[in-house]
């Protein structure tokens, strides 16, 4: 058993409807499984809600780029105005910071707007071409046109392959398959 | 409800048309975004329609490379016209790529069910216009291969730019805004990869939109973090589409040349350019929903809401026209009242009047709901205010150019042939681009799409 477990990713189910797919969330959590992961064509939000998401790290990511973005912009012009290349326009002082806000804007955008892709990425650990669940037929032709998923993994403490096949049997799940890993 | 009511099938209610014609599961919605990419074989039209536009992209490598040969004294600009064409084509682009952005993330903000499906060609209406756009201050600079300058990088000259020029802000706000919409359309573009990939038949599909896609999976903590980061990147590229023009219209309000030095430019500049992009959004919709029979997703009552979009900011443009006009009489500067003269009776006169023309009076026929709903109406109309709005440009840079301070610095500006054939170059360039993005990535979102499908079917439940 020991064995056949280490090349076993989970148990997938698939089912027709969010609903269905939400109400199973929701009792293989009561049923005590942690490591339990929902596959949806489209974003749902009660899923978020049945696997008890709560925040992300993305907006506070978000939040340091543009701060960064924005105080290395202004500083930047600062010390090039001030200290690097000092410029005297017309007697305007060198700390003509209101000249400074549409760049000081621009980098804290872009900042912000950088950091929050790669940061999305990167807590999503993507790029990565290759995923267990990808060896499942049904999930490949599916999973991003019109079916839902769950998938109670193998990681988790209590898994146990029969006992999440009879799970996914209870919550009549239309397809029930075990995901290899190898 | 009351008695006094007509009930909801009377006719004498106009019912909106649907932002998606009733009858489509998930399914479909796939089958029928990803098969123009996938399995529709490439047709006559699109050939023939690619091969024109490629042939006048070589027409723009010619017109650039003889510029870069001879440099810009092929264009007809000297003094006092320094401007010309290749800044009334920046502006314009510029202006085109607005609606874009605006269709993606402020109509997103609003949560407008309608921007859904025409979102994902405004986004690459918005790269590609910016890409044209971008082009023009490269080459209009002399030296483009010395354009590295314009960035701060530690120069062994010791120097660094000025920044307090609005010049160097537009490098700032231009280059932000082409990498930011290229985040937001790309982030927008994973799921649809996914589907893609997970679509494709033989190996080179597969493995290209699989990599593109970075194995995309639909998992909901992947959901999760990805609504955050797009709603994030909406409420970023808001502020950051407004800046854009504002710092556009700065290059002229900051000099205090007579007919740009007015604190009006950047909220009338904003209102321009998003109505010449939603005029562009049409005229690039308009053909596409018949060539790849999109009527279900692209309805009506997408035209009609951007018909209706056009005919106000085209209402605030008329507005920014009149105050324009009034502050400069009531301003009692000779200068600016002078200028206001000559764009009656000056020598580009015509110019004006084709703009007024154009811009105010062509569009108010989009008050009745007959024109609206007219497909070859709108698509006529599209293309007017297009070519209004390069008139207003042109009026901006060269009326105010060759009528300044002093009549012994007057001059005349008539574009050569080497101005007609790099804006016409950036036009195949432009349509060019648009004809490879429809064969090789979905149009309209796909996962949207669903998400619509969801929505209205919850809706009749």
């Amino acid at each position: 058993m020991i064995e056949h477990r280490s090349h076993t990713y989970g148990v997938l189910g698939e089912f027709d409807t969010e609903h269905q797919l939400c109400n199973a969330a929701r009792a293989a959590r009561q049923a005590g499984w942690v490591n339990i992961e929902g596959y949806t064509p489209f974003p749902v939000e009660a899923l978020n809600d049945a696997l008890g998401l709560k925040r992300n790290l993305v907006p506070l990511i978000t939040l340091i780029g543009g701060l960064c973005g924005g105080l290395g912009g202004f500083f930047f012009q600062y010390w090039v105005n001030l200290y690097a290349y000092p410029m005297n326009v017309a007697g305007r002082p060198l700390n003509s910071w209101p000249a400074f806000i549409p760049v000081t804007f621009e980098l804290t955008v872009l900042g912000a707007s950088l950091s929050a892709v790669f940061g999305m990425l990167a807590l999503n650990k993507l790029p990565e071409p290759y995923h267990p669940l990808f060896n499942v037929e049904r999930f490949v032709k599916h999973a991003t046109t019109d079916k839902f998923f769950l998938c109670i993994e193998a990681r988790d403490k209590k898994f146990n392959v029969d006992d999440a096949k009879r799970f996914f049997e209870g919550v009549h799940a239309t397809n029930i398959s075990e995901v290899q890993d190898d | 409800m009351s008695a006094t009511q007509p009930p909801v099938n009377s006719p004498h209610i106009r019912r909106l048309a649907p932002v998606l014609e009733p009858g489509h599961s998930y399914a479909t919605v796939t089958d029928k975004i990803a098969s123009i990419v996938l399995t529709r074989p490439v047709s006559i039209g699109w050939l023939a329609g690619f091969g024109l536009a490629f042939s006048i992209v070589m027409v723009l490598n010619v017109a650039v490379a003889w510029l870069i040969i001879k440099g810009v004294g092929i264009w007809s600009i000297n003094i006092p016209i320094g401007w010309g064409f290749a800044i009334v084509n920046f502006v314009w682009w510029i202006g085109i790529g607005h609606a874009g952005t605006l269709i993606s993330a402020i109509l997103f903000l609003l949560n407008q069910k309608w921007r859904t499906s025409i979102n994902r060609f405004a986004e690459a209406m918005t790269l590609f216009a910016v890409a044209c756009a971008g082009l023009f201050p490269l080459i209009h600079t002399g030296r483009p291969w010395m354009a590295y300058y314009m960035f701060p990088y530690p120069s062994t000259m010791e120097i660094w730019p000025q920044f307090r020029s609005p010049l160097i802000w537009d490098v700032f706000a231009v280059s932000t805004y082409g990498t930011v919409s290229a985040l937001f359309w790309f982030v927008g573009l994973i799921p649809d990869l996914a589907t893609l990939r997970d679509h494709a038949i033989g190996k080179p599909k597969q493995i290209i939109y699989g990599m593109l896609a970075l194995g995309w999976r639909g998992s909901a903590r992947h959901w999760h973090r990805y609504q955050s980061a797009y709603l994030l990147l909406a409420g970023l590229a808001t502020p950051l589409v407004l800046s854009v023009h504002t710092v556009v219209s700065f290059d002229f309000s900051v000099a205090i040349v007579p007919g740009w030095h007015t604190t009006i430019f950047p909220p009338y500049f904003v209102a321009g350019a998003i109505y010449s992009g939603f005029a562009m959004v049409l005229t690039i919709a308009i053909p596409l929903r018949a060539a790849y029979g999109l009527e279900d997703f692209i309805t009506m009552r997408h035209l009609e809401n951007m018909a209706k979009v056009m005919l106000a900011t085209g209402l605030i443009v008329a507005y920014g026209y009149f105050f324009e006009f009034f502050l400069s009489l009531y301003s009692g500067n000779k200068f600016d009242v002078f200028l206001v003269q000559q764009r009656l009776h000056g020598p580009y006169n015509y110019y004006y009047f084709a703009l007024i023309l154009c811009n105010i009076i062509t569009p108010q026929l989009l008050w009745f709901q007959k024109v609206r709903t007219n497909v070859a109406a709108l698509f006529v109309m599209s293309l007017v205010i297009n070519l209004g709005m390069w008139l207003e440009r042109f009026v901006i840079v060269v009326i105010s150019l060759t009528r300044d301070f002093m009549p012994s610095a007057w001059g005349r500006y008539s574009a050569t042939i080497w101005d007609y054939a790099t804006f016409v170059g950036t036009l195949g360039l432009f349509t060019m681009l648009l004809f490879l993005f429809v064969r090789v990535l979905p149009a309209i979102s796909i996962a949207e799409m669903r998400e619509l499908v969801h929505q209205t079917s919850e809706e009749h439940e």
